[in-house]
């Protein structure tokens, strides 16, 4: 499954990163890979942005962006 | 005398700024990268007999060319002198900022690591065995705290020790498997007694990352037939190892590793605190119903701030640049040069001046959101919003600091990745009214509405101007810039308490820019504008009116007259004549030739609409050429409608010259400017003329 299906409060591990070049480094850079745990913070309204914690980061991303993240639930 | 460059490198949120306002105290110099407009901030002073320069570059959360950012910082760092690094690093977020860190490694220069924020670390319970990181990493690592200024000294002290002693390579380790790549590869160059300049482990793990250039260089070497087969199998090797076949994950997971290994290492009792407080803060402020008419809310105040405290200020500013003005007049003279010195510049000058506490206040706001971390958050919350509007969440910080001013809006734009969103966001920007357009509202609306909707009227003019530029970008998207939208992923930084000194030195910095604007273009457009309005002189016509004066029999006549004499002045001055002669473009819209020449001038400047007003009404009428007097006078000759669609002109056409050069620039070609000037303007007048029929019916 992918960051995309999951709810404000889940937690889950990431399994792969299928984005393209830049969209991948910047996630990397941000500490965010394969193996690394995350937990959905929040969800804006209408569900198109979403906050996650990666480690000691707080991150937002697009549900568009989570789409190209599989994660696996932990 | 001996030289030492410092390079100050971290990334976004770790308060490098805050550092180097620390080290600089007073001596801060702020200027822009040579041919971009990335803001470079530097300090020079002497230590310990030398000559010391900070170069304090743009925040990069990797050496990745994402952001125009970061391409100024990698592009800095690969290619510009410099003697030492100094990597700041946030301490109470260390594995992810020492990813960087592995990268800046890899340079081959001098480095010293700062662990910034130690304050914090030390409250929320983090411990970090700074020895150990030092030896794990190979480069000194030295606590500091910016906010308090702990460790500065110490943190210099050590940067001029290590300039003095002969580079040492750092001992950034990988993984077993891609150390026995390098192993392999190392082996096989010494074997050959291959000549480089590059040690063999750096060439070897260039050659594993696929670095381009290093092997354009070995594909012209003999040994290359040997080395092909050999780098193939190592490579295949890795893929089956990581389970990619991408080189760029295999290294960026490594660099993860080793962040990580790092941390497990040398960092203890952590506990994180602060995420804590500031998951909490974030469970109201990003809400899913409240977050939004919270921002909605802070929004408003500050507008209200705006509007309300920076009166009071004002009003002295306001009788300061009066009494000036008559005192001038008494040294000068009533005369020409009086004039020109009275009428022209002092109160051209003053009615910029004026807005200075608006804009002082605004500028405080703003830095206030930024600071705290909360921008960020209100990119979450908009995206969107504006996603909607072809958009982009980042598109935010630019519009934003549109309200402030265009020309750091348009510069901001620049953390938009993608060309189409970044070229939309400029062509927006200019919809979001900048603070030099408050004046001109300010002026309209204390004169055409009553005191306790002045504020209301304000607020709905810029988020009027907003919407506006919402539809437009909807429309540059659909019509215009089609194409595949940016990424959004930001960093939402923790909440903090503001630094009030880098507040300060922003708000100052501001402040000082928009009073330079003031001291030059625009007192030099002023005094154009009182030239053009003076000149060219009609004697014969002057005497006629003096004698007709002379002879009138009330004072009420006589007062008639010398208005009359005045007008008739200014119609006939060559500023008259460019308003009479573009007048026919504006008449549809209710503009009178002196409304459109003050429309005009404001093309120079937005801030010279008011003082070109002044000029054309207050002259030779009552005594009193201050704001109150202006005011008046715009209630007695401009109709109500007009003055509506005045505002609306104001608020959608061109902005002025030098952000419009910046535009240019920004934008990167003369052509988009061209697009500028024809979009706005048939958007201005299509909306002042509904205005106009609208308002006309009241």
């Amino acid at each position: 499954m992918t960051l995309s299906e999951m709810n404000a409060g889940d937690k889950a591990i990431v399994t792969r990163v299928v984005a393209d070049g830049e969209l991948k480094q910047r996630l990397f850079s941000l500490g965010l890979h394969k193996g690394s745990h995350l937990q959905i913070k929040a969800t804006s309204i209408a569900k198109s942005t979403m906050e996650i914690e990666v480690g000691s980061t707080l991150l937002a991303l697009r549900f568009e962006e989570a789409k190209s993240i599989g994660v696996q639930r932990a | 005398m001996n030289e030492l460059i410092i390079a100050l490198v971290g990334q976004p949120n770790v308060g490098k700024s805050m550092l180097i306002n620390s080290i600089a105290d007073a001596r801060l110099k702020v200027g822009n990268f040579s041919g971009v407009t990335v803001e470079k901030a530097e300090v020079q002073f002497m230590a310990q007999e030398r000559f010391i320069k900070i170069i304090d570059l743009p925040g990069t959360y990797s050496l990745n060319e994402y952001t125009q950012d970061e391409r100024v910082t990698k592009d800095f760092l690969e290619n510009e002198h410099y003697d030492l690094i100094i990597n700041v690093v946030d301490a109470t977020n260390l594995e992810r900022n020492l990813y960087l860190t592995t990268q800046l490694l890899e340079l081959g220069k001098k480095m010293i690591v700062a662990l910034n924020m130690m304050d914090e670390a030390h409250k929320e319970g983090i411990c970090i065995d700074h020895e150990q990181l030092s030896s794990i990493l190979g480069v000194p690592c030295i606590k500091v705290s910016a906010a308090t200024k702990r460790g500065i000294g110490k943190l210099l002290n050590r940067a001029i020790d290590v300039s003095l002693f002969p580079f040492e390579k750092s001992k950034l380790i990988y993984s077993d498997v891609v150390e026995e790549e390098i192993l392999h590869l190392e082996g096989f160059l010494s074997g050959k007694h291959y000549k480089s300049a590059l040690d063999y482990r750096d060439l070897a793990l260039k050659l594993l990352q696929n670095d381009r250039g290093i092997y354009q260089k070995m594909h012209d070497e003999p040994l290359w037939v040997e080395l092909s087969p050999l780098l193939k199998e190592a490579l295949e090797h890795l893929y089956l190892h990581h389970e990619t076949k991408d080189v760029s994950e295999i290294f960026a997971q490594e660099r993860a590793a080793f962040a990580k290994g790092a941390v497990t290492e040398t960092v203890t009792c952590k506990k994180s605190v602060s995420l804590n407080i500031t998951e909490k803060i974030d469970t109201l402020l990003i809400h899913q119903f409240f977050g939004i008419p919270i921002f909605i809310f802070l929004m408003w105040g500050l507008f209200q701030l705006t509007f309300e405290l920076g009166s009071i200020p004002m009003d002295w500013i306001d009788a300061f640049f009066g009494a000036l003005g008559n005192y001038a007049k008494t040294i000068f003279g009533e005369g020409e040069l009086g004039s020109l010195i009275a009428d022209g510049a002092i109160s051209g000058v003053g009615a910029v001046v004026m807005f200075l506490p608006n804009i002082v206040i605004l500028f405080f706001g703003i830095a206030l959101l930024e600071t705290t971390g909360y921008m960020a958050r209100v990119a979450f919350l908009l995206d969107g919003f504006f996603h909607r509007f072809g958009l982009h969440g980042k598109s935010f910080i630019p519009l934003v600091t549109g309200f402030g001013c265009s020309v750091p809006a348009y510069m901001s734009a620049r953390t938009l990745k993608n060309d189409k969103d970044r070229l939309i966001t400029l062509f927006i920007i200019g919809f979001m009214s900048c603070g030099a357009k408050l004046p001109v509202y300010v002026l309209f609306a204390g004169a055409f509405f009553a005191e306790n909707n002045a504020g209301n009227v304000l607020f709905l003019i810029y988020i009027a101007g907003a919407l506006i530029g919402l539809i437009a970008a909807k429309f540059l998207k659909v019509f215009v810039f089609k194409g595949v939208d940016e990424p959004f992923v930001m960093e939402m930084p923790k909440y903090r308490l503001p630094s009030l000194k880098l507040i300060w030195h922003t708000v100052v910095t501001k402040a000082v820019m928009y009073l330079k604007k003031a001291g030059t273009f625009i007192l030099g457009a002023s005094m154009l504008v009182w030239f053009a309005s003076n000149y060219p002189k009609y004697p014969s016509l002057e005497e006629r009116y003096d004698q007709k004066i002379e002879l009138a029999s009330s004072d009420e006549e006589k007062v008639t007259l010398s208005n009359e004499k005045a007008q008739r002045l200014l119609e006939k001055s060559f500023l008259g004549m460019l308003g009479k002669s573009t007048d026919v473009l504006f008449q549809p819209i209710g503009f009178d030739w002196k409304m459109t020449v003050a429309l005009e001038s404001g093309l120079a400047a937005k801030e010279v609409v008011v003082s070109t007003l002044g000029v054309l009404y207050a002259l030779g009428s009552d005594v009193d050429e201050g704001n109150e007097g202006l005011i008046r006078e715009l209630q007695k000759q401009i109709p109500f409608a007009s003055s509506v669609s005045f505002i609306i002109f104001v608020m959608l056409y061109l902005p002025c010259m030098a952000a419009s050069v910046v535009f240019m620039k920004e934008s990167g070609s003369y052509k988009y400017l061209v697009y500028l000037f024809v979009f706005t303007t048939v958007i201005a007048w299509g909306l002042a003329f509904v205005g106009y029929r609208i308002a006309l019916l009241f």
